[in-house]
C-alpha cells in the first residue's frame, strides 16, 4: 500500500503540494495516477501564468480519459517540469517525487489551512 | 514453408505497398501511334508532377481483395447487436438507400438553379418542419456535420443573441456527467466551462445550479436524458432558473431516441439544441457517416441562423439571403444532403405513432437488458434507465478485471463492445444501449454473454485478462501507442 507523504498537503481532486516558504511545488496523488492508468500526454501552463485556487491549469490524458488538473492553492508559476513532456510515464511511477507539475510562487499562503493532511486524505480515498 | 493457413477472416493481410510489384498494372492500353512528347517539354516543369515514390503498383484483383478482406474485419450493425452507449447505433433501414438513390436526389448539383432544385429543396423543407415538430422547437439549420458541430453553432447562436442584448457572457455550465464534445465546444465558442456536480441521484440539483448561476453564465449545456440514461426531472425548474437571470438553456439531443414521440425539448424550457441525424433517425453512423448534426431553435434564436435559409415564394422555394443577423454560413452549400434524405424517409415511413413505439421500445430494451444483468454487475444509480442502462465494474474489479477487459471478452462471444469507462462519474463504466432495433433473441443472447463472463471472472480470471482470443490480433499496444505514435508507414 502507497504510504502518502507527511510533509505534503492534500485536495480532495487528488493534487499534493509541498511548502517551502513562499514556493510551491504541486503534483497529482499516487491514487490519481493509479485511476487513471497509463499516463500518455501532460498538459501544463507557461511559466509565468498565474494559477488560482480550484481552478484547473492543466490536464493529464491517460489511455482511459483526459482529466483536468486543479490548483490546490493560487500563485505564479516559476518552472514546469519539462521531463514530462516526454515522458508521461514517469508521473505512474514517481508521482510524488520526481513527477512534480509545476513550482509555483504562492500569491495567497493561507489557502494552504483549507487543505487535507496526508491521514486525512487517505482517510479520503478510503486507504 | 506453408505461408498461408487461414481463412481470409482472420489471415494477416499485408499493406497495399507491401503487396506492390515493380511494373504491375490494373490495366493495358493500346501502343502509342504518335510521336512520344515530354510533358515537362510541352508544359514546363511547374506544371507536370513527379512520380510519387512508392507508389502501390498492384492488379485490380489485388485490389479488390485487399479491401474485402479488410472489411470482413469489421464489426457491424448489419452482423449483430452493438450496444455502444451512448452512440445509439441503430438499424440504418434499407428503404432509406433506395429513396436516397432516387435519380433526382442522388444527382442533384448544389450549383443547379432554384428552379431545377425544387424537389431537393421541398425534403430540406419537410424535414426541417418534422424536426422542428418532434423537438417542439420553432425553426432548425440543417447545415452542421455533426453533433459536436451541431453544438458548436448552437453556442454561436448563443453567443450572437447574447452580443445583441449587449453582453456576450463569459462561461458555459456543463454537469460532470456531460459528453466531452460539450466542455470543447465551449472552449472553442471563447467560453469558460464551469462543471456542475450531479447529485447522488444522477442528476442536476436545481439547488446546486442556483448557487452557480448569474449574470456572467451565458447557458448551462445540458443532455437529456443524461450520459446514466437518467432522465434529468428537474428540468423545467433547471430552466426557469437559467432563465431567471437571462442564460440560454442549451440541449445535447444524443440522447434524443429516448424522447422521440414522447417528450418536446421545446416544451420543457430548451432554447436550443442538436439532433445526431446519424442516431436518433437512423442514418449511416461509424464507417464516417457521413454524420448530419440539425440544430432546432426557438424563435428568439432564429434571426441568428445560418444562412441561407429556405423561403416560400407563392408556389416555389427560394433561398433567402437577406439575414443581416445570422451568424452566416457554417458549412458550405447546405449540408450533407444525401444523409438528409435518409433522415426524413426514416420519419416518414414511421410517421408519428411510429416514432412514438421506437422510442418506447428503446426503453424497454434497456430495461429489460438492465434488469437481465442487475444480478451479476452493480447498477451505478438506481434511478430508472431510459434507453441505455450504465453499470459499473466493482464486482469484477474486486478480481483483478476492468470494464475494459470484459469488453475484449464480449468480441469473442460475437458482439460489439458497450460503452467503456464513460460517463466518468461512474468508476469502472459497462455503458449499454441496445435500441429499439434489437429483438428479445438478440438481447438474451447479449445478456447471456455478459451473464457467462461474469461467471468467467469468478472462476478464471484469465480468460477475461487475456481476451480476445478469437481475433485476428489480441490486445494492442495502446500505451505505447498513445506515447510513441508511428503515424506512417516507412519501408523497412
Amino acid at each position: 500500500m502507497t504510504t502518502y507523504p507527511e510533509d505534503l498537503y492534500y485536495t480532495k481532486e487528488h493534487e499534493w503540494v509541498r511548502v517551502e516558504g513562499q514556493s510551491a511545488t504541486i503534483g497529482i496523488t499516487d491514487h490519481a495516477q493509479s485511476e487513471l492508468g497509463d499516463i500518455v500526454y501532460v498538459d501544463l501552463p507557461q511559466p509565468g501564468a498565474t494559477i488560482e485556487q480550484g481552478k484547473t491549469f492543466g490536464s493529464v490524458e491517460s489511455v482511459k480519459a483526459v482529466s483536468d488538473v486543479y490548483a490546490p492553492v493560487s500563485g505564479e508559476v516559476a518552472e514546469v517540469n519539462q521531463t514530462l513532456a516526454t515522458n508521461p510515464e514517469k508521473l505512474n511511477e514517481d508521482p510524488h517525487g520526481e513527477a512534480w507539475l509545476v513550482k509555483i510562487k504562492l500569491t495567497a499562503p493561507d489557502e494552504i489551512k483549507q487543505l487535507l493532511s496526508a491521514a486525512d486524505y487517505q482517510k479520503y480515498i478510503g486507504a | 514453408m506453408v505461408k498461408k493457413v487461414r481463412s481470409h477472416i482472420t489471415q494477416n493481410e499485408p499493406l497495399l505497398f507491401e503487396r506492390s510489384s515493380p511494373g504491375k498494372k490494373g490495366y493495358q492500353l493500346p501502343d502509342l501511334d504518335v510521336p512520344t512528347v515530354s510533358a515537362e517539354e510541352a508544359l514546363g516543369a511547374d506544371n507536370t508532377r513527379a512520380e510519387i515514390e512508392d507508389f502501390p503498383e498492384v492488379s485490380e484483383v489485388d485490389v479488390i481483395r485487399h479491401f474485402t478482406r479488410l472489411s470482413t474485419w469489421n464489426y457491424a450493425i448489419d452482423l449483430g447487436c452493438y450496444p455502444l452507449g451512448s452512440c445509439t447505433m441503430k438499424y440504418n433501414p434499407r428503404v432509406n438507400e433506395l429513396v436516397a438513390r432516387t435519380e433526382g436526389l442522388a444527382w442533384a448539383h448544389p450549383y443547379q438553379p432554384e428552379s431545377l432544385a425544387q424537389g431537393a429543396m421541398e425534403v430540406m423543407a419537410a424535414l426541417e418542419a418534422a424536426l422542428a415538430e418532434i423537438t417542439g422547437m420553432d425553426a432548425v439549420t440543417l447545415q452542421p456535420a455533426a453533433g459536436a458541430h451541431g453544438e458548436y453553432t448552437g453556442l454561436l447562436l448563443t453567443r450572437a443573441l447574447l452580443e445583441s442584448r449587449g453582453n456576450p457572457r463569459k462561461k458555459i455550465l456543463a454537469p460532470d456527467s456531460a459528453h466531452g464534445t460539450n466542455p470543447a465546444t465551449a472552449t472553442m465558442a471563447g467560453y469558460a466551462v464551469e462543471n456542475i456536480k450531479s447529485n447522488d441521484r444522477g442528476v442536476i440539483s436545481p439547488e446546486t445550479l442556483a448557487a452557480a448561476v448569474n449574470e456572467d453564465v451565458a447557458a448551462l449545456m445540458v443532455t437529456n436524458p443524461n450520459t446514466l440514461g437518467v432522465f434529468e426531472e428537474e428540468i423545467r425548474k433547471i430552466a426557469d432558473i437559467m432563465h431567471s437571470k437571462g442564460c440560454m438553456v442549451y440541449m445535447d439531443g444524443a440522447n434524443m431516441n429516448a424522447l422521440v414521440g414522447i417528450a418536446r425539448p421545446g416544451d420543457f424550457g430548451v432554447d436550443v439544441m442538436h439532433l445526431n441525424l446519424h442516431k436518433t433517425f437512423s442514418t449511416p453512423h461509424g464507417g464516417g457517416g457521413p454524420g448530419a448534426g440539425a440544430v432546432a431553435v426557438r424563435s428568439h434564436l432564429e434571426p441568428f441562423l445560418p444562412g441561407p435559409r429556405l423561403k416560400r415564394v407563392g408556389e416555389a422555394w427560394s433561398w433567402n439571403y437577406d439575414l443581416p443577423q445570422s451568424i452566416g454560413r457554417v458549412r458550405a452549400f447546405y449540408g450533407n444532403f444525401g444523409v438528409l434524405v435518409r433522415a426524413l424517409a426514416y420519419i416518414m415511413a414511421h410517421g408519428g405513432p411510429g416514432l412514438r413505439l421506437a422510442t418506447m421500445d428503446a426503453v424497454l430494451n434497456a430495461n429489460y437488458v438492465r434488469k437481465l444483468l442487475e444480478p451479476y454487475y452493480e447498477i451505478a444509480y438506481k434511478a430508472p434507465s431510459m434507453h441505455e442502462c450504465v453499470f459499473s465494474d466493482d464486482r469484477q474489479a474486486a478480481k483483478g478485471v476492468r470494464t475494459g477487459d470484459i469488453a475484449k471478452r464480449m468480441i469473442d462471444y460475437g458482439f460489439h463492445p458497450y460503452t467503456v469507462s464513460f460517463p466518468l462519474i461512474v468508476h469502472g463504466a459497462l455503458m449499454i444501449e441496445p435500441t429499439e432495433t434489437e429483438g428479445k433473441a438478440e438481447l438474451d443472447q447479449m445478456a447471456e454473454a455478459l451473464i457467462a463472463i461474469a461467471d468467467e471472472v469468478e472462476k478464471d480470471p484469465q480468460m477475461v485478462l487475456k481476451a480476445p482470443h478469437t481475433t485476428r490480433t489480441g490486445r494492442v499496444d495502446e500505451v505505447g501507442a498513445a506515447r510513441k505514435p508511428v503515424l506512417r508507414w516507412k519501408r523497412s
